[in-house]
């Protein structure tokens, strides 16, 4: 048995001569599985998305469809080659790229720097570790103590930011309830129901759920407070996020696949691939 | 686990700091049992010299933590019947410690590291004595569920493979332990700062020791995330240094709450 000092303190720290089995793992159930399956999927997330994002059409089902649904990749819509009736929020006059290249970056970082993902990452990418008991892919490891990883800590500014485009998105969601037609040129709408409205409702929802569930957001909420009995209207938003809190891994999939089904259901429709059927009242 | 003959084969490492080998035991396979039954029945008839820890044989004690089948478990608690079938069962050593003997390691890493955290620090007492509400008493209680049984500390990558690591890093205990005092209404001590220094940083929430725990905590969630974003609050986050610098509002040392 041999000490080193604690870098701190300056207490002695053991460091004896590890025995026991020189073997990455003596696991032999199917640890491998999980992180093979995190990668496919978020590799073909990525893949799909990047091609989404550069293709820079058919992301918009407006009137000529009987519909007014858009794409949760290419909203809100503020470059300059944005269609019309695209729901804009303003238009960037200079950005004549994909009007997706100036939104993803957003929703990216926050699902890059999110707790639940960092894990995925983190084991299946990394190797860090890829299971529990299972060695390490890499010879020295400093964690996120060091750029670029301590810029994970920026996390809480992605989630004030995808606040915002929760919004946006419900907007488009409640937007995905008319459906507009025009007579003698002028445009009138009906107030209905199509598949397409209930894809970007439950989108819009499920971003929500992610969002409210996230680490950070439980923080601003009331985990940060020192006591809960000083600050009792905080203990009861965080008591209302802490359920949602233990779900956030549910939430990170299923917000991450509804946001794709969205994506590629708006396209499918507005390329005239498929009809979306729907009523009106 | 058991054969046609009721048998069941423990693959158990023998060795000490010097080296050492699995070495296999073929036991009658008895209903009911754990693996630290089998355990002490290879004791008892085959390895009379075979070391393992063990105390309270009820899952509260935190003594017979081994790797069982390569994950770390507590052998009281770990039923020979959730084991796969006709395999043998591997039982070796904690990895993250040195190893004394056999299954028996050398856990004071853990108890060196407790001792560089100063203990609970309460402000002067007010007239009529310290108070908490119930809710803030609650608050705390997931973390003192605790049994030390180190498998969190174990199972952590940070030291479990990166030796030198272990003198700038306290682990997950320690983390919920810096929960603790921190979400304690009474507790002065600015412990984000401890943590800060004691390694937070470097833990990279995979999660492994929540899903060894046997006391069931939800460490990373509920100890080191909430910490992890409470040293942002204290040193990363330049809006909530820009609101510290125009309140003024600072959180005191344990030295200036004891002056008043």
């Amino acid at each position: 048995m041999t000490t080193t000092a604690d870098s701190v303190t300056g207490t002695p720290v053991a460091i004896g001569t590890r025995g026991g089995p020189d073997q990455p793992t003596l696991r032999k159930d199917t640890w491998w599985v999980e992180p093979v399956v995190t990668v496919a999927v978020l590799t073909a997330f990525v893949v799909y998305s990047t091609w989404a994002a550069f293709v820079g059409k058919d992301y918009y089902a407006g009137t000529a469809f009987g519909r007014d649904l858009i794409s949760p990749f290419y909203s809100p819509c503020i470059a300059n080659s944005c269609v019309p009736g695209s729901h804009s929020f303003g238009t960037l006059p200079f950005w004549n790229y994909s009007p997706a290249l100036l939104i993803l970056i957003f929703p990216l970082g926050f699902r890059l720097t999110c707790y639940y993902y960092r894990k995925a990452y983190y084991r299946s990418f990394w190797w860090s570790p890829p299971a529990c008991a299972v060695a390490d892919g890499h010879r020295s490891y400093s964690g996120e103590t060091r750029f670029p990883l301590i810029l994970q800590n920026i996390h809480r500014y992605f989630f004030w930011i995808l606040l915002i485009f929760n919004c946006i998105l419900t907007y488009d969601a409640v937007l995905a309830f008319r459906q507009p037609y025009v007579v003698n040129g002028v445009e009138h709408s009906h107030i209905g129901i199509s598949v397409g409205t209930v894809v970007l409702v439950a989108n819009a929802a499920f971003l929500w759920l992610y969002s409210l569930s996230c680490h950070a957001c439980r923080h601003f909420c009331g985990g940060q407070v020192k006591s809960f009995a000083k600050h009792p209207t905080r203990h009861k938003l965080w008591k209302f996020v802490t359920p949602l809190n233990a779900r956030h891994m549910r939430f990170a999939w299923i917000s991450l696949f509804g946001v794709a089904i969205a994506d590629l259901y708006v396209r499918l429709v507005a390329s005239g691939t498929i009809h979306d059927p729907g009523f009106h009242f | 686990m058991a054969d046609a003959e009721d048998k069941v084969t423990m693959r158990v490492w023998r060795g000490d700091e010097n080296g050492g080998e699995f070495t296999d035991y073929v036991m009658p396979a008895v209903e009911g049992e754990v693996v630290l039954d089998v355990v002490h029945r290879i004791q008892a008839s085959e390895a009379p010299d075979l070391a393992c820890r063990w105390n309270c044989k009820a899952g509260k004690c935190g003594s017979c933590s081994a790797e069982i089948n390569g994950l770390p478990r507590l052998m009281c608690m770990t039923r020979m019947d959730t084991l796969p079938e006709g395999q043998p069962v591997t039982v070796a050593p904690m990895k993250t410690f040195p190893v004394i003997r056999d299954l028996v390691t050398d856990v004071s890493f853990n108890y060196e590291v407790a001792r560089t955290i100063p203990a609970f620090e309460p402000g002067p007492e007010p007239e009529g004595g310290y108070r908490m509400m119930q809710v803030d008493v609650e608050r705390g209680q997931e973390f003192r569920k605790c049994i030390e049984c180190f498998m969190c500390q174990n199972v952590c990558h940070v030291i479990r493979d990166h030796e030198d690591n272990k003198p700038k890093y306290a682990g997950p205990r320690f983390f919920i332990r810096f929960a603790e005092l921190e979400m304690h209404p009474l507790d002065v001590n600015d412990r984000r700062e401890l943590a800060h220094d004691k390694g937070l940083g470097m833990c990279n929430i995979t999660k492994c020791c929540t899903e060894v725990c046997p006391e069931h905590i939800k460490i990373t969630d509920n100890g080191i995330i909430p910490m992890k974003e409470r040293v942002v609050d204290a040193r990363y986050d330049p809006v909530a240094w820009l609101g510290r610098k125009l309140t003024g509002r600072r959180k005191k040392t344990a030295e200036e709450a004891a002056a008043g």
